[in-house]
């Protein structure tokens, strides 16, 4: 970007203002810390320059929204055009309590829904199987058939709104209902739009939310990518995910490399299965972490656009739709604070505009009694109107990629990567990214950040406000939301009535050709949407899949 | 010399949020602690076996997902039932204050929530624990 004398010339200079300025005030007044590291245990320098700069070729390595290498934007306008999608997970209690929380989140200029799931359904269980014991409605809603997902969305225009869904081993199943119900009040497959979260390998590294061992886990993967080009186009059928990697400890450049990492091994597995790169990938999303360090996630959000369209480009993707890294955000919630959790508003306002600086496609702004519980209604309002606010108040979206050329930003961007291909060979060595996890790498990896990060807490080297300082003694209570306890009830009722009045012949009928075919290796989507429109549970269809395809054991280390 | 102070660190439930309880794992065993870790998806009948077997003083539970009201009462009901009074049982994760009452009257002897220092479990169970 800069004539080769002028930057030697700056070099100099710089050199002389840290002889002649810096050091000298230094030795009077010396800095509030020896060194000042990022979370990802970067060290960061006094000041950036052109100097930092200099190995950058603007068109090359940064160039326009909406070209390659897309470092600016995936769009050419970018949220001058459209702002992002103002995304809320959210779910608890029955099908009927989340309905409501949907269509109060709507009212409220919410634009895209997002749900979640309760433990059992993310395992595959009905809500009356023995091991769903005190987990009903918990962790988000339970869905064990056709018939919860009919009342999740009742009254809400699924042709017109958009749904992402955090569901992973059994994302094929819930994704049929979402469909099956969709088609049952007469919307055409091929006009519904969303995302099925869908992957699986940051499960065995983070989340651990898996049902299926690693080979028929990938391959229900590549059924859902192949299904979904074919019949369902608008739907992303991944999100390939460094949010959990991040919340269960990793630092801000493990969760980048981790979660590309995981990408590039999604797109080899459908690849191998024989489907065309620019077909399925450009239904390919991400999810990504917004923690505390406000550059370090602007520079890791641009970082993965530059590399994820690199690689896209030598796996052999023709298409730019295809080089796209489009991403969804939620703020950081291992960083919310159960002290003070007013606070934890200010903490997410931050976080938000790191994503949205960092060009989000789509967004999720934490509740600050998060650290506690579940939001209240007054909580997920007060997110919803902190990303609002920025988008209409702050002008922060008046042009693209505002802080693109800090020399600052660059530098930390290009560092990002560079740490983003250290690991990628590390990972290789292993033999790649199954037998990595196989061997507990990223476990470990993971574990170890988690550790220091919970050390230097401890040891106030970093502080966390209303934690470890600023505390105060009489902590102020915010209300908290009470679910229906009548919820599992309902539902398990539900379920009982489902079970006795339904075809049940023609449900086994489904099952039998699913098993046949999951013995096989065709395609399973068209027999797993047979079972779900029968009203066969996803207890059912997941108990028989586990019966075929075994189930994944962890190890556990620490 | 002391006999040293053993834990058992258990994951009840489906609930796969192990953060916290391989933070609290690795906190034991570095203040001289003997430490199991039972991994995820444990029943009340198999930390309570895996806590006769191994012969812990302490059971650490930890949980996000909010079912602590049934899981962390399985393991001291468990517990009662076979009549075992020399083990403590400890909480963690997200818990809110009301539930915290509840669960100290159930056997719970120390609950922990976010933004514990690690230093007071330590101290708690070193106090708890009769050597």
């Amino acid at each position: 970007m800069y004539d080769k004398k002028k930057i030697e010339y700056i070099k100099n200079k710089k050199e002389e203002w840290v002889k002649n300025n810096y050091n000298k005030h230094i030795k009077k007044h010396p800095e509030r810390k020896e060194s000042f590291d990022n979370l990802s245990g970067i060290e960061i320098n006094n000041i950036y320059c052109p100097y930092d700069n200099k190995d950058l070729d603007y068109l090359k390595d940064i160039g326009f929204p909406g070209e390659y290498p897309f470092l600016r934007g995936i769009h050419s306008t970018m949220h001058r055009g459209r702002l992002w999608t103002m995304r809320q997970f959210a779910g608890f209690g029955s099908a009927e309590e989340t309905n409501k929380r949907y269509k109060f989140l709507l009212s409220h200029g919410e634009t895209g829904l997002s749900v979640a799931f309760d433990y059992p359904t993310l395992y595959g269980y009905d809500t009356d199987h023995h091991l769903a014991r005190g987990e009903f409605g918990k962790c988000g809603v339970a869905i064990s058939s056709l018939s919860d997902m009919e009342i999740l969305f009742d009254g809400i225009a699924v042709d017109e709104i958009t749904t992402s869904m955090t569901i992973n081993g059994p994302a094929a199943i819930v994704w049929a209902m979402y469909i099956a119900n969709a088609e049952n009040r007469g919307i055409d497959r091929r006009r519904i739009g969303g995302t099925i979260q869908n992957d699986i390998l940051k499960e065995y590294i983070a989340q651990k939310s898996f049902i299926f061992p690693p080979e028929p886990s990938m391959r229900l993967i590549v059924d859902t990518f192949e299904y979904g080009f074919k019949e369902v186009p608008r739907w992303n059928t991944i999100s390939i995910s460094g949010y959990h990697i991040r919340e269960a400890g990793s630092t801000a450049t493990q969760e980048l490399a981790f979660t590309l990492g995981d990408g590039i091994e999604y797109v080899k597995a459908a690849t191998k299965r024989g489907l065309d790169i620019d077909d399925f990938a450009p239904r390919l999303s991400f999810f990504f972490n917004a923690h505390n360090d406000f550059f370090e996630e602007i520079a890791k959000y641009r970082a993965a656009r530059r590399i994820w369209a690199k690689e896209m480009k030598k796996l052999g993707a023709k298409k730019d739709r295809s080089l796209l890294m489009r991403f969804h955000t939620q703020t950081a919630g291992c960083s919310l604070t159960a002290q003070q959790p007013e606070i934890n508003i200010v903490r997410v306002t931050l976080q938000a505009l790191s994503a949205i600086l960092g060009g989000t496609q789509s967004l999720h702004t934490n509740s600050m009694d998060e650290a506690l519980a579940l939001p209240s209604e007054k909580a997920v309002r007060i997110a919803l109107r902190t990303q609002q606010i920025i988008a209409e108040e702050s002008g922060v979206t008046d042009t693209i990629d505002p802080l693109g050329g800090s020399y600052y930003l660059e530098w930390l961007t290009e560092k990002m990567e560079e740490e983003t291909y250290k690991y990628f060979d590390k990972v290789e060595k292993l033999g790649g990214v199954i037998p990595a996890i196989e061997k507990g790498f990223f476990q470990r990896e993971i574990a170890e950040s988690a550790y220091k990060y919970q050390k230097e807490v401890d040891s106030k080297e970093r502080k966390i406000v209303g934690v470890n300082d600023y505390i105060i003694e009489d902590e102020l209570t915010i209300p908290l939301l009470k679910m229906d306890e009548k919820g599992e009830h309902r539902q398990i009722n539900r379920l009982k009535k489902l079970r006795k009045e339904r075809n049940n012949q023609k449900v086994e009928k489904y099952l039998n050709q699913l098993k046949k075919a999951a013995e096989g290796t065709e395609n399973l989507m068209p027999y797993i949407l047979n079972c779900v429109r029968s009203y066969g549970t996803l207890g059912e269809i997941c108990g028989l899949l586990r019966e075929i395809f075994g189930e994944y054991e962890e190890p556990a280390i620490y | 010399m002391n006999k040293k102070i053993r834990v058992l660190i258990a994951k009840p439930g489906l609930d796969g949020h192990d953060r916290g309880a391989k933070i609290v794992a690795r906190a034991l065993r570095n203040a001289g602690m003997e430490v199991i870790y039972t991994g995820l998806h444990q029943t009340a009948e198999m930390i309570v076996e895996t806590a006769i077997q191994e012969d812990v003083d302490v059971i650490g539970l930890s949980l996000l997902s909010g079912a602590h009201m049934t899981l962390f009462t399985d393991v001291t009901k468990l517990l009662k039932e076979k009549n075992i009074e020399d083990i403590i049982v400890l909480g963690g994760g997200i818990i809110p204050e009301q539930d915290i009452p509840k669960l100290k009257k159930e056997g719970i002897t120390g609950v922990f929530g976010p933004g514990t220092h690690t230093e007071e479990i330590i101290e708690f169970i070193h106090k708890n624990v009769k050597s």
